[in-house]
Formats: structure tokens, C-alpha cells, sequence
């Protein structure tokens, strides 16, 4: 799996180290026809079309104030002004915790990301040591296969405050507590719906973790048991840091989930109650679609954007450095 | 991908007990792993079954008592299924989901096959970079396309068939579908492929008698992962789809949970009726999607 350096097409047009065989001037001689641009043509278009062309429009957008999604109105950076400092709804720092789209996201990444790598290490572990870890791990990655929208109504059903109607609420007043709404309180709204991520995604890790696991030479543990170490010394000592490369590669993927995360969150709360649960994706299709606020959609987009940026460099980064091995 | 294969099967080799003693010493030292993995396997699966339970009671005994006291009652009915159905639009919205995903998944299939064989094995100026480039594509958020995409379409009216919505889920499906492919097909034996080019076959040929063939694997994969993704997206179908009577079901149900909120009769056999096709899905073909999840999780 090697990718060359890009090919120079010049005056000798073959392109490959000297010591060339007749037969690699064949290969050569058939990639210089228009074939490659043909096949690749359909490709190219929509790609241009759908998503380059649309991401400088949006770019250029969101300087403007952008009635009907037109450029009218130049209003440089005033759009991004109104969302980082006087949006409470997007970002409110004033208050202790800080609140809004972007805390909430935050939020996210943070809780969703380490409790889906830690269940997800924890089941694949535990499953290694079982007959039946093939169904185990089936039941725990069937919500994968399951739409959000599918997944907001499981959960609201299991949410539900009447405890004759909501299991969670059931249990709950087996114990003699008051009915709770998960849904409707502020306070604990953003708990509820990273509680339904996590169970939607522990199955994602479990299985990727799974494969690592079985990746470890089990002489290495055999070793380390004959020397002593217990199983809380091989599950730290040698498990973690031999899964550390695919627990980041799924940190990174978990991420990305988090920054694109739309379904869940508008089905089951449409943001609120009030806009207590609103993530920068909500955030991004209310203002644009109902409350045409084009300009600030076309801004709130480009955050996204701009987060994702990064993740772009290092998967491209990566992506190299995989091609060169 | 191959890493992969066995990611669902196959627990760990392990040396068979000898005597009945040290069966009996194994089994209770694995106890508390038993017990750990009996209450995971509840916790994944009591909501699930729950919602599936309830969409057969009749509505009165779901607004009574909890679905995990059924067995004092045993009391099932399809009328939920058959509401839900008939007079809810869910038929309807479940030939349109297929309407939007099968074109969806093939016209990406098709096209991005195409490029990514372009770009494993014919030589062309900027190929690499222009391959880079597909891969940095992977990242945008399809939210940036939204405004200037509707715009696009807004004269046209296409917004209010289905070509938006299948063009755009084709677009976005592209990079990654791309990246999938061509990282298959360059494993590909050279041999065989620069064999058939002396021998006079076209690339075209070279294309369809001998990669495609030998990289069904890999085509389904990618073919399932992006047909149960569009099957189960309601963002796009929310943002494209502006004409009611053409919703798929995601966008029915999550109409359903906003109007009739506390119909839990509708809702549960509605949300079994859109998790169905995915759940055979997920059955009949795991090995392909998980291969095809575990790829997926660059998009």
C-alpha cells in the first residue's frame, strides 16, 4: 500500500526510475489517455458542484447579511461578533457553568468521548474472557444499525416521567423517589441525551477495541501472569497502552460525531427546554432554516468548519504517513 | 479492512478445562464477569425490547401499567401497527425512504468505483495531490452546502422532487467512498491487472471484467454502510425534501414524536417500522457492515 509521489508528466512522459522494463512503459502508455479523466469526470463534478463551490459560498455568506441567501449586504464580521459575544443561545460565558451551543458541545466531547472509549475498552475486555463475547458484542453494537431518530424514540420512552409509562422513572420510585423529568429539566437535559449517545456508540469501540485486543500477542500476558502482575497491573501496564493508537483514532472519529451530532438532539428535545440542549449543529439549522437568518446559519456552518479543520490536517497527516510505510 | 473480519466472532482461544474441579474453579472465578456482562447485555437491550413490547399492547394497557408488567396481562394487538400504517402515512413514508436511499446508494456506488479505480490504476497528472484533496473533502459538514445548494436548486424546483436530496447524499458520499475503494483496489495483484493491459484489454474493460469482480468485498461494504446511512438520516431529508407527501420515515416519525408525543402506541410501532429494514440489515449481513462501519469511521 504505497502511494507515489505525484507523478511529473514531462517530455519523457513515463514517469518511472530508469531500469524500466517494456512492460511498465505499457502501463504508463495506457494512463496517458483521456480514460482517467473520464472515469473520474462524474466524481469531480459533484464534488465541485455539492461541496467545493458550496463551501466558499457559505465562506463568503456568512460576511453578509444574506437575505434569501443571497450576498446582500456586506456586514463583515458582524455575524460572527453577534454569535461569540451577545448569543447567549451559542455561547454564554457570564454565567458559572458557562451555557449555550458550543458549551454544550463541549460538554459532549468531553463525557461522550471518554465514556464511550472507557465502556467500550471495559466490554470488549470482559467479553474476551467469555464463550458467548460474539453475541455480547452483537447486542451492544445493534443501536449502531439503528437511526437517532430511532434511538430519541427508545430513549424518550424509557425518559418518560409518568413512572406507569417511563422504565428509568419506574425504577426510580421502586426506591420511593419523586418522579424525574429528564427531558424537561434544564439542568439535566444535556445528561440525558450524552447518556443516549454513549449507549448508541459504546458498541462502535467495543468491536474496533475488540480487534485491537486480539491483536496483543498473548505470550505478553501469559508472561506478565507467570511474573506475578494481577490483573489490574495488565489491564493499566500492557491493555491501555497497546490499544492507545486505535483508542485515539476512535477518540478523534468520536469527536467528529460529537461537532456533526444533529438527529438526536432535534428529535428528542428540538434543542430545549428553552434552548438548554441546542449543540452548534442545531444551532446552525435553526437560525438558517427557521429563522432565516441566512447570514448566521452561513457563520455558525463555518465554526463547524473551522473545528473540523483540524481533524482534516491530521487525518491527511496520517493518511501520508501510512501511505510512505 | 481485512483486521476486521472476524470482529464479531470468535472468543478468545483458551485451553480446555481438564477436570471437573478446575471447571468448577474457572466458573467461579469468572462469576462477577458473568454477572457484569449479564447486567450490560440488560442495559442494551431492556430499552429496545421495551419499545418493541409495547408496539404490540393496545393503547389502553400502555397508558395503564409499564411494558414489563405484560406478563401479568398478555394482552397483543397489531391495531398500533395497523394505525400507524394506514392513517399515519407510514406505508407511504416507508416506499419513500426506499425512493430516496436505493438511488442514493447506487449512484455512489457507481461513480465513486469509477473514480477510485481512475485513481489506483491509471497514471495522470496531480494525481496524488488531486487524492489528497478528496480525502481533506471528507471533513466538511454537509451543513455548508445547505444555503448555497437550495439556492442552487430554488429556480430549478428540484427541492421539490427527490434530486436534491439523492445529488446531495451522492456528493457527500463520494469522498469517503472513494477513499474506501481505491485503498482496496491498489491491493489489487499488479500482475494480474498490467497482464490484462498487454493483452489489449482497455481500462474500461480492465474495470469491469477484473476489479470490480475481484473488489465485491469492498463495494458492499461501502454499498450497505451508505444505504442504511441514508435510510436512517433525517438532516438531509429535513433540508431537501420540502414536499410533505414525499417524507421518508425518519422524518415521519420525528413528526409523530412532536404531534402525539405521549401516543406511545404510534410511536413505538412507528420507530420499529424504521428500525426494521436496518435490523435485518444488520442480521442477514453483519459481516459486511461492520466491515463497512469500522471503514466508515473516517466520515
Amino acid at each position: 500500500m504505497s502511494i507515489a509521489p505525484p507523478p511529473q508528466q514531462g517530455g519523457t512522459g513515463t514517469g518511472v526510475a530508469a531500469g524500466t522494463i517494456p512492460r511498465q512503459d505499457r502501463f504508463a502508455l495506457g494512463g496517458r489517455s483521456p480514460v482517467g479523466l473520464i472515469l473520474l469526470a462524474p466524481a469531480l463534478l459533484l464534488l465541485i458542484v455539492f461541496i467545493v463551490y458550496p463551501t466558499f459560498y457559505t465562506i463568503l455568506l456568512s460576511f453578509n447579511r444574506g437575505r434569501r441567501g443571497e450576498f446582500t449586504e456586506w456586514v463583515g464580521l458582524r455575524n460572527y461578533e453577534q454569535l461569540l459575544t451577545r448569543d447567549p443561545n451559542f455561547i454564554n460565558l457570564g454565567t458559572f457553568p458557562p451555557s449555550g451551543a458550543v458549551w454544550n458541545n463541549v460538554l459532549w466531547i468531553i463525557f461522550y468521548t471518554s465514556f464511550v472509549l472507557f465502556l467500550g475498552l471495559i466490554i470488549a475486555v470482559l467479553a474476551s474472557r467469555v464463550r458467548y463475547e460474539a453475541i455480547i458484542k452483537a447486542v451492544v453494537f445493534l443501536p449502531m444499525a439503528i437511526a437517532a431518530t430511532a434511538l430519541a424514540v427508545i430513549w424518550s420512552f424509557v425518559y418518560t416521567p409518568n413512572p406507569d409509562i417511563g422504565l428509568l422513572n419506574a425504577i426510580i420510585g421502586a426506591f420511593g423517589a419523586g418522579p424525574i423529568s429528564f427531558l424537561g429539566d434544564p439542568n439535566l437535559v444535556n445528561w440525558g441525551l450524552i447518556a443516549v449517545g454513549i449507549w448508541g456508540s459504546v458498541g462502535f469501540a467495543t468491536v474496533i477495541l475488540s480487534a485491537a485486543l486480539k491483536g496483543i500477542p498473548t505470550e505478553i500476558i501469559e508472561a506478565a501472569r507467570v511474573d506475578g502482575a494481577t490483573e489490574r497491573q495488565i489491564f493499566f501496564r500492557i491493555i491501555v497502552p497497546m490499544v492507545s493508537l486505535p483508542m485515539s483514532v476512535l477518540a478523534v472519529t468520536l469527536i467528529v460525531n460529537v461537532i456533526k451530532l444533529f438527529d438526536l438532539v432535534f428529535v428528542m428535545t428540538g434543542g430545549g427546554p428553552g434552548t438548554a440542549s441546542r449543540v452548534i449543529a442545531f444551532t446552525m439549522y435553526q437560525e438558517a432554516f427557521p429563522s432565516g437568518q441566512f447570514g448566521r446559519g452561513a457563520a455558525v456552518a463555518v465554526v463547524m468548519l473551522i473545528i473540523l479543520i483540524p481533524i482534516m490536517i491530521y487525518n491527511i497527516r496520517r493518511f501520508r504517513t501510512e501511505a510512505v510505510t | 479492512m481485512t483486521q476486521h473480519a472476524g470482529a464479531l466472532s470468535g472468543p478468545a482461544v483458551e485451553t480446555p478445562p481438564r477436570t471437573l474441579s478446575e471447571r468448577i474453579v474457572r466458573a467461579l472465578n469468572k462469576t462477577p464477569i458473568h454477572i457484569a456482562l449479564g447486567i450490560i447485555a440488560l442495559i442494551w437491550l431492556a430499552p429496545t425490547v421495551g419499545l418493541l413490547i409495547t408496539s404490540f399492547r393496545p393503547r389502553s394497557d400502555i397508558q395503564a401499567t409499564g411494558w414489563w408488567e405484560t406478563i401479568f396481562t398478555l394482552r397483543f394487538t397489531l391495531e398500533n401497527y395497523q394505525e400507524v400504517l394506514q392513517a399515519r402515512g407510514m406505508l407511504q413514508a416507508f416506499i419513500n425512504s426506499a425512493m430516496i436511499a436505493i438511488p442514493s446508494t447506487l449512484l455512489p456506488l457507481a461513480i465513486a468505483s469509477m473514480a477510485a479505480y481512475a485513481f489506483s490504476w491509471i497514471k495522470f497528472p496531480f494525481r496524488d495531490t488531486l487524492f489528497l484533496v478528496v480525502v481533506a473533502l471528507l471533513m466538511i459538514p454537509v451543513q455548508v452546502a445547505f444555503i448555497p445548494v437550495l439556492n442552487l436548486f430554488r429556480e430549478t424546483g428540484l427541492t421539490r422532487g427527490y434530486a436534491a436530496v439523492w445529488l446531495m447524499h451522492t456528493a457527500f458520499a463520494l469522498p469517503f467512498g472513494i477513499f474506501l475503494l481505491r485503498n482496496f483496489f491498489i491491493t489489487l495483484p499488479r500482475d494480474l491487472i498490467e497482464a490484462a493491459r498487454m493483452d489489449g484489454a482497455s481500462d474500461i474493460g480492465i474495470f469491469r471484467r477484473i476489479v470490480i469482480p475481484l473488489s465485491v468485498p469492498a463495494i458492499a461494504a461501502y454499498g450497505i454502510f451508505q444505504f442504511l446511512w441514508v435510510w436512517n438520516d433525517l438532516l438531509l431529508a429535513l433540508v431537501f425534501v420540502q414536499n410533505g407527501a414525499l417524507n421518508p420515515m425518519t422524518r415521519q416519525i420525528q413528526g409523530l414524536l412532536g404531534t402525539y408525543g405521549t401516543e406511545w402506541h404510534l410511536l413505538a410501532a412507528g420507530g420499529f417500522l424504521l428500525m426494521f429494514v436496518p435490523l435485518i440489515v444488520f442480521f442477514s449481513l453483519q459481516r459486511y457492515f461492520v466491515q463497512g462501519l469500522l471503514a466508515g469511521s473516517v466520515k
